[in-house]
């Protein structure tokens, strides 16, 4: 008795707090994505984050940046040496030599990620003071996380009639608000996969949300990995322990 | 050769302690200290939050070594622990994690506390260093969460700190100097960040007092009578060893599995966000562990009043030993106090539903209702009750009670009587 009590209300407790992820405002898709990363046995699928990455750097990041990551953090997704060299080598950092002079050279695997734009306040006056967000931390950063990118990627249509949309903005059924300054991103065929897969505005967003959810949890297939050893490590344990306790408290029951 | 009385065959552990009697102590405290034979899994919250405790400090530590704490480097350094840092990722999950599951751990064991009577006599001194914990908890959980300086982090350092403006004529001067300088800023992250590392071992100190209460008095037990004699008890070890650990594996299940598989899932997306002390977020909200406290803040529209309010809430519960007036200790025996105790809790978990909603609507007079049963229980209920009441008779003996539960129990009056 004292026990299912116990268990029920850690569980309840666990239940009952919140989740904070109130994707509600606006309500995302009825039908979600099927993403192959969710779920106790989930990883990614590493054609999806390489045509995911094509995207990125094709269209997204004409205006963002990601800011956190490293180029030879692309082996993650299964890019070799020459072809992370490669992506590297077509930014250009500055930095200084030891003269004092400040220089520029392609950049290195070693080297963060450059940005279309040498610094935030540049990025805020080419957009009338609202910089485009950093997308390294995007699906961890707002509520509904991958559902929210894929929604807002394809959840450009026309204003209904009567909503005021100041010049500037446009209509996303899945914004919150409504209003977003960036422009429809995507167009059919706006991207070549190396794969031949169609560029369908969908699967560019499902293949760019797919990569950037790999961009805020670069862990994740080794977290589920390891969380499977650990939990059943745990069972065993538990169950270890419980025939103890049973045994050692027969002595006196 | 001296020869010290109880410590085992090695000589070397003989000859120290002989010297200083640790093996002994140990031995004594763990091996011969007597636990009433009745306690239920409730009991087991207190070693699971002991354990909570220890792995906060191993994964805080962990996570110093690789943190900055300056504005401009905190919210990389964080994000650079969770990419690049050997397995940076695991150990901030668990830290992260490690908050809400310690405090569910101490709540469990406060509500353990408060239904079964643990608070009174001779157990106040007790009860209130526990109290002390969770104060310096609060303190603790508050600024680890401003150290990843993201947007709730912030914010809710902007919002907490204020909470001293309310006192009269000095308040401002108070926020200032708490701050470091006229905002939120680099000095206050960095003061933040060297009291977040202290307190953690200063609540390990008041754990230890907290302990030695405890053991001068021996555990209370669900039948909330005293122990009196070998019958009623056995050794801690290796009963409730191995007890606790078979509840620690347990609870072990749950809090790895909101690490590996919902890192994320009691965190607000929003401190994902780097700190900007220009943009406002939509909503202001604290952790979980917070929001019942949170809605008492906002249940008046008096900032003075609501702040009263809110450190009342936990300063009530230092008085509760005393507000308590029934000689029953353990709310089985106690027909009206276990209503209104269930219906406390109910209302502490209102609370929080109110405190992670913005105060509009039909959640302002919920939050003030709430807020009013919140106090009126500790202040008016408990002490008028505990006079009305007639407990159920209470068992000769733990024993008889556990042994021979079906036996027929003879009508006592309480303990202390």
């Amino acid at each position: 008795m004292a026990k299912t009590l116990a268990a029920a209300l850690l569980l309840a407790a666990i239940g009952l707090v919140p989740t904070y992820a109130r994707a509600a405002d606006p309500p995302l898709p009825n039908k979600p994505e099927p993403w192959p990363f969710t779920g106790i046995f989930g990883t990614y699928n590493e054609a999806a984050l390489q045509r995911g990455f094509q995207v990125y750097e094709q269209v997204c990041s004409a205006c963002h940046n990601l800011s956190h990551l490293h180029y030879a953090d692309l082996a993650g997704i299964g890019y070799d040496e020459a072809q992370i060299k490669a992506f590297a080598a077509r930014s250009e950092v500055t930095t200084v030599n030891n003269k004092g002079k400040m220089f520029k050279r392609p950049a290195r695997p070693s080297d963060l990620f450059v940005g279309p734009f040498p610094n935030e306040a540049a990025a805020k006056a080419a957009f009338g003071g609202r910089a485009p967000p950093d997308l390294s931390t995007i699906v961890k950063a707002r509520a509904g996380g991958p559902d929210l990118v894929y929604g807002i990627l394809t959840g450009f249509t026309k204003a209904p009639k009567g909503f005021p949309m100041p010049p500037g903005t446009f209509y996303n059924k899945y914004f919150p608000g409504h209003r977003i300054l960036m422009p429809p991103p995507l167009h059919p065929g706006a991207v070549h996969y190396a794969d031949g897969t169609k560029a369908t505005v969908p699967q560019m967003a499902h293949d760019v949300a797919s990569f950037l959810t790999w961009a805020s949890h670069p862990n994740l297939d080794e977290r589920h990995r390891m969380g499977f050893k650990v939990i059943l490590f745990l069972i065993v344990a538990a169950a270890v322990f419980y025939a103890a306790k049973r045994k050692i408290w027969s002595r006196i029951h | 050769m001296a020869k010290a009385q109880g410590a085992g065959g090695n000589r070397i552990v003989q000859w120290i302690d002989y010297r200083l009697p640790f093996v002994k102590l140990i031995n004594h405290e763990l091996y011969e200290y007597p636990t009433p034979r009745n306690l239920s899994y409730w009991w087991n919250f207190g070693s699971l939050a002991g354990v909570m405790l220890v792995i906060m400090i191993v994964t805080g530590i962990f996570l110093a070594m690789q943190y900055t704490p300056s504005t401009t480097g905190a919210f990389n350094s964080v994000e650079r622990i969770m990419r690049e840092v050997n397995y940076g990722w695991l150990i901030r999950y668990i830290h992260m994690n490690g908050a809400s599951f310690f405090f569910i751990t101490v709540y469990i064991h406060i509500f353990r506390g408060l239904y079964y009577g643990s608070y009174k006599y001779p157990r106040e001194f007790l009860w209130m260093l526990g109290l002390v914990i969770l104060l310096l908890m609060m303190a603790t959980a508050f600024m680890g969460y401003v150290l990843p300086w993201g947007q709730m982090s912030y914010w809710a350092a902007t919002v907490i700190t204020n909470l001293f403006s309310a006192i009269p004529f000095i308040g401002h001067g108070i926020v200032t100097w708490l701050w470091g300088g006229f905002a939120v800023g680099n000095p206050t992250l960095h003061r933040f960040f060297a009291l977040h590392y202290l307190l953690p071992f200063v609540i390990l100190g008041v754990v230890v007092l907290h302990l030695y209460a405890l053991h001068t008095h021996g555990s209370n037990n669900p039948l909330g009578i005293d122990a009196k004699g070998p019958q009623d008890t056995i050794p801690f070890h290796p009963y409730y060893t191995v007890k606790d650990l078979f509840g620690l594996m347990v609870f072990l299940i749950i809090f790895t599995f909101v690490v590996f598989y919902a890192p994320n899932f009691l965190a607000n997306p929003d401190n994902y966000i780097p700190a900007n002390p220009l943009h406002t977020p939509a909503e202001i909200t604290p952790d979980w562990y917070f929001l019942p406290f949170y809605a008492i803040l906002r249940a008046v529209p008096n900032k003075l009043l609501g702040v009263t309010l809110f450190f009342s809430s936990v300063v009530v519960l230092f008085f509760l030993p005393w507000l308590d007036t029934s000689p029953v200790r353990s709310g089985r025996f106690r027909p009206i106090f276990k209503w209104l105790f269930w219906l406390w809790v109910i209302d502490v978990f209102v609370l929080g539903w109110v405190g992670d909603h913005p105060p509009e609507g039909i959640v302002i007079p919920i939050d003030r209702f709430a807020t009013l049963y919140y106090f009126v229980y500790f202040l008016i209920l408990l002490p008028v009750v505990g006079k009305l009441e007639r407990p159920r008779p209470l068992p000769e003996s733990i024993a008889a009670a556990v042994l021979h539960a079906a036996a027929p129990r003879r009508e006592t009056e309480t303990e202390r009587a």
